[in-house]
């Protein structure tokens, strides 16, 4: 049975009827993993085809919150690929220790768990008190668990042997306090802390930034939305400002690649040339 | 006629991956996605040990590489790798698919939809049923499903699994799936 594939088509409808109802425009995400997401909600809602999704989510805000929210899941952790915070205190640290006030920036920060990660390292190199990070991010659902910092328990030894293998000094469970199954972190680390939302498509620069983290974010994106994307960055950034990707993602090929220099090529790290 | 060869392994892969790769010649016209499960750490390590016992070149694809012969992509550890309409690969951290990341499955789906009725999928050695509803997929689109012998198998589940949920063109005791992969390439060109 060999029928002509329309997946492709009701899938290119669906986004231009987002975009037209509720202007938001998923139409340069890279196409696999964002079928297999609009797939798997057509699964849940045992709907046949694409088109009848489309037809509910463009009559129904709170379908579209669903659609929102099936966009921004992915996997994350505290101290995700420890050796890139192990970089980052070792060649980016002692940069900031030279300001008298630090902006960072976590673009697409999900649920909130690097964000804690990084306040952390920030206080054991006694920058936090001059830091303001600011954690946006799309999806408000994402939000509301990023700005709460209340984790399951169950992943706190994941989370202590990440934070360990990242240079960590002190005991990581001085920075929660576990209750019945949960560990909610505190709140000395919050007071540092900015959450708002934020939309990398469409939405401005909105501070200058010492160090934007943006990590596994660009992997969704095409190549035309990474550039478009980086361009943000490079503008928000300040004069010698580092920038953060993720670990399979890179400046290579990209539009801004001659505005960077590499710090540390396995790490990700990239800082803006002196020349530009 | 087939332009792309995509491989799921789990528990036992690792030997059986080897073994398939150290038959096929650099020529091999068939460029080849492997999702082999493992500890997220271990991908250098695995594109090492793959490296040195076969004339393929082995690699860990980038997001927007193209598919190429003469190359072995093995999904990274911690991500799972995909293949656009464009047969270039993506990567997500979306959750993971069977309680893996990488996931078989979600290489496999994507590739069907890719590559149709000019993709090859094979599934190894495992014990959990990653593959099999990607191998469904690779069939709804016509392309060729391999998967081996589940008696010849390491891990029997996963095959089983696999042959459960869709009707193999070919069930093979792994010795004989280098072979076929050979003729399979040579048929159509």
């Amino acid at each position: 049975m060999q029928k002509k594939d329309s997946l492709e088509f009701e899938i290119n409808h669906l986004l231009e009827a987002i975009l037209y109802q509720y202007g938001y425009d998923f139409r340069h995400y890279a196409r696999a993993s964002l079928e297999r997401r609009v797939l798997n909600r057509l699964h849940l809602a045992d709907l046949q085809h694409v088109t009848e999704l489309t037809s509910k989510i463009l009559h129904d805000p709170e379908y579209f919150d669903l659609f929102l929210k099936d966009m921004s899941i992915t996997v994350t952790e505290m101290f995700r690929d420890p050796s890139v915070f192990k970089a980052i205190r070792k060649s980016v640290c002692s940069r900031l220790r030279t300001y008298s006030r630090v902006n960072i920036w976590h673009a697409g920060c999900a649920t909130g768990e690097e964000v804690y990660s990084m306040a952390i390292m920030l206080q054991e190199e006694d920058l936090l008190s001059r830091t303001q990070i600011y954690a946006t991010d799309f999806n408000n659902h994402s939000l509301t668990i990023a700005k709460e910092g209340i984790y399951p328990a169950e992943k706190m030894q994941l989370f202590t042997e990440n934070y360990q293998s990242a240079g960590g000094q002190a005991s990581f469970a001085d920075y929660y306090q576990a209750k019945y199954q949960f560990a909610k972190f505190k709140d000395s680390l919050k007071k540092h802390i900015t959450f708002a939302n934020h939309n990398l498509i469409k939405d401005q620069v909105f501070a200058s930034m010492h160090l934007v983290m943006c990590r596994n974010v660009l992997i969704y994106f095409d190549q035309q939305l990474q550039n478009q994307v980086l361009g943000l960055f490079q503008e928000s950034l300040v004069h010698r400002g580092y920038l953060v990707l993720g670990d399979k993602e890179t400046l290579e090929f990209s539009a801004v690649d001659k505005s960077f220099e590499s710090v540390d090529t396995n790490a990700r790290i990239y800082r803006i040339k002196t020349d530009v | 006629m087939y332009s792309a060869l995509v491989i799921g392994a789990s528990a036992g892969g690792l030997k059986a991956i080897t073994q398939i790769l150290a038959q096929l010649p650099s020529s091999y016209p068939l460029p080849i996605a492997i999702v082999q499960h493992r500890l997220a750490d271990h991908t250098q390590l695995l594109v090492e040990l793959l490296n040195a016992n076969t004339e393929l070149t082995v690699v860990e694809p980038y997001s927007g590489q193209k598919l190429q012969p003469g190359f072995v992509y093995i999904a990274p550890g911690g991500y799972h790798l995909l293949i656009e309409r464009t047969q270039q690969f993506s990567l997500s951290v979306d959750s993971p698919v069977c309680y893996a990341i990488p996931s078989i499955d979600v290489l496999f789906e994507s590739a069907a939809v890719s590559y149709a009725q000019q993709l090859i999928g094979l599934v190894l050695t495992g014990a959990n049923s990653d593959g099999s509803i990607g191998l469904q997929r690779i069939r709804e689109y016509g392309g060729l499903c391999i998967v081996q012998d589940p008696d010849s198998a390491e891990e029997a589940s996963m095959p089983k699994a696999a042959l459960k949920l869709t009707k193999a063109d070919h069930t093979l005791p792994l010795e004989k799936i280098a072979d076929l992969l050979l003729q399979l390439a040579s048929s159509g060109t």
